[in-house]
């Protein structure tokens, strides 16, 4: 552990690293999504986007933080909260976790996790969630979910404890969002029209590049200082997409004989959410296994599990994140290797215990998401109603929930 | 008099438009349209998944004309708009009874 002392160094680095993960929300995220919906959606399907990293924004400096990052009570699930509102934050104190910056470096960055997570749940339920239930839903779902999970994971609590790695949200974020979409979709019902025609793959391009620039940040920003482990993570997040966008293409071509982009942007953004909780653990030559695999698992749950069990997830949260997210889960139980990162040793480097607990992990997470997002979900149905008039289904949204549209010509 | 609608390719629109202008055939009305042909529309593939596109963007040109302007319009519109390609298109010839020009009230071939 690094002196409890201030390092401009590290601090400007997790200031741009924060930044960088606000970018993949809005507008990566926006514009990935935007581009794979309706045109008669896409200002809808944005507005999520940039309406969730609002709200969790107010969430996190408020109560947010402090649960997540509290001293651990209830049994490890939750943090017990002190500077409730933001006060009593000194601006010159340092984070404990990260104790070469700032601690209000470290909420930011933070902040900036939780606000992306709820933000990639929307891509399962565009085009028929009523925007009123979208917004209860974000606030209750940071609060109930996200913030509990994180504590378990990253602030102490249960799963910390047991020893769970996961350097840059595979379960936290990923397996946690993925998993909360299949819940939220089940409740949803499928869409009228439920084939994925994008309209604009032009915003998708874009969307997912600045993704994988963000990521830079999410996953070699989680180094949490400016070093060796942040270079390393930052390569093996690369070499990882890189490997998931050129896997998906090898599988499009046995599949179809014809190269698709949107399958060369689902690879990489697959590869990249497979690293996520490895990236500072692996070495690069594990990153290019993690990658190639983790494309097979989602285009199998994408192309293969979800027409046969009929869910309607729309833009494939569950199938990309929720199942790379805990392939790459696994994989860092399997790959961490001791001389990447001191706090990881996986199987092959003659650990099988880590495995075990990467796997306890998976399931405490997923359960925990799943079945708390139902009760949310549930919640909002039996009140003000989770769904769209079947009119404005067919319409659209932009025009009938917003009067805008996002096309004049 | 004759109707001559020709359904080509969008991209085809701009060539075509100045070969009728090159024969002297200058009055037309356009229309943007959809539809398809004997072979269905098109299959394109999304994360796995084939979706048949069934409706095609087409251009649908309508001009009315003497008889002894048609073959030529046909020939030319062939001409222009063929690529070999399926998908090309098609043009559909009827008669018309009558025409009427609204500013002056002129009636029948002066009235084209």
């Amino acid at each position: 552990m690094a002196d409890p002392i201030l390092n401009s160094g590290d601090t400007a680095w997790m200031l741009i690293s924060t930044a960088l993960v606000m970018l993949m929300t809005i507008p990566g995220v926006a514009l990935f999504y935007g581009g794979l919906t309706k045109k008669v959606n896409v200002l809808n399907t944005m507005f999520l986007s940039l309406i969730a990293f609002a709200i969790t924004s107010i969430i996190w400096v408020l109560y947010g933080y402090q649960f997540a990052f509290g001293q651990d009570m209830l049994m490890g699930l939750i943090g017990n909260p002190a500077n409730l509102l933001f006060s009593g934050i000194d601006v010159n104190s340092l984070a404990s976790l990260a104790p070469t910056i700032p601690s209000t470096v470290y909420i930011a960055f933070q902040m900036t996790f939780a606000a992306i997570t709820i933000a990639l749940i929307s891509g399962a339920v565009v085009g028929r969630m009523k925007f009123s239930s979208w917004l209860i839903f974000v606030v209750a779902w940071v609060s109930l979910v996200y913030v509990p999970i994180a504590h378990m994971v990253w602030g102490g609590g249960l799963l910390f404890n047991m020893g769970a790695l996961d350097f840059a949200g595979g379960t936290v974020v990923h397996l946690n969002s993925g998993i909360a979409a299949l819940a939220l979709v089940i409740l949803l019902g499928s869409r009228k029209d439920t084939t994925l025609l994008p309209h604009q793959l032009g915003y998708s391009v874009i969307g997912a590049a600045l993704l994988w620039f963000g990521w830079f940040g999410f996953n070699a920003g989680s180094a949490l200082t400016a070093g060796g482990l942040a270079g390393s993570a930052f390569i093996a997040t690369n070499t990882a997409a890189a490997a998931g966008l050129i896997s998906w293409i090898i599988i499009d071509y046995l599949k179809t004989g014809k190269p698709t982009l949107l399958g060369a942007l689902s690879g990489a953004i697959a590869g990249l959410v497979a690293i996520t909780p490895a990236a500072g653990f692996v070495t690069v030559q594990a990153a290019i296994i993690i990658g190639l695999v983790t494309s097979v698992i989602s285009y199998t749950a994408i192309a293969w599990l979800k027409p046969r069990l009929g869910y309607d997830d729309a833009l494939d949260v569950f199938g990309i994140h929720g199942m790379s997210g805990l392939w790459g889960a696994i994989a860092t139980g399997l790959f961490a290797a001791p001389f990447i990162n001191s706090l990881g040793t996986g199987l092959f480097y003659g650990n099988p215990g880590q495995l075990t607990t990467q796997i306890i992990a998976v399931a405490v997470v997923g359960v925990y998401s799943f079945v708390v997002t139902m009760i949310i979900g549930l919640a909002i149905k039996y009140t003000i109603g989770l769904r769209v008039e079947p009119k404005e289904e067919i319409e659209g949204l932009d025009t009938n929930l917003h009067e805008e549209s996002g096309y004049r010509i | 008099m004759k109707k001559i609608i020709a359904i080509i390719r969008p991209d085809k629109f701009e060539m075509v438009k100045n070969a009728l202008e090159e024969i002297g055939c200058h009055g037309m009305t356009v229309k943007d349209v959809k539809g398809r042909g004997r072979q269905l529309g098109i299959t394109e593939n999304y994360r796995g998944r084939d979706y048949r596109i069934d409706l095609l963007p087409k251009t649908e040109l309508e001009i009315v004309t003497n008889e002894a302007n048609v073959e030529n319009i046909i020939q030319t519109i062939v001409k222009t708009a063929k690529t070999g390609d399926i998908g090309d298109g098609k043009i559909f010839i009827s008669p018309v009874e009558d025409v009427v020009r609204i500013r002056t009230g002129e009636r029948g071939e002066n009235a084209i």
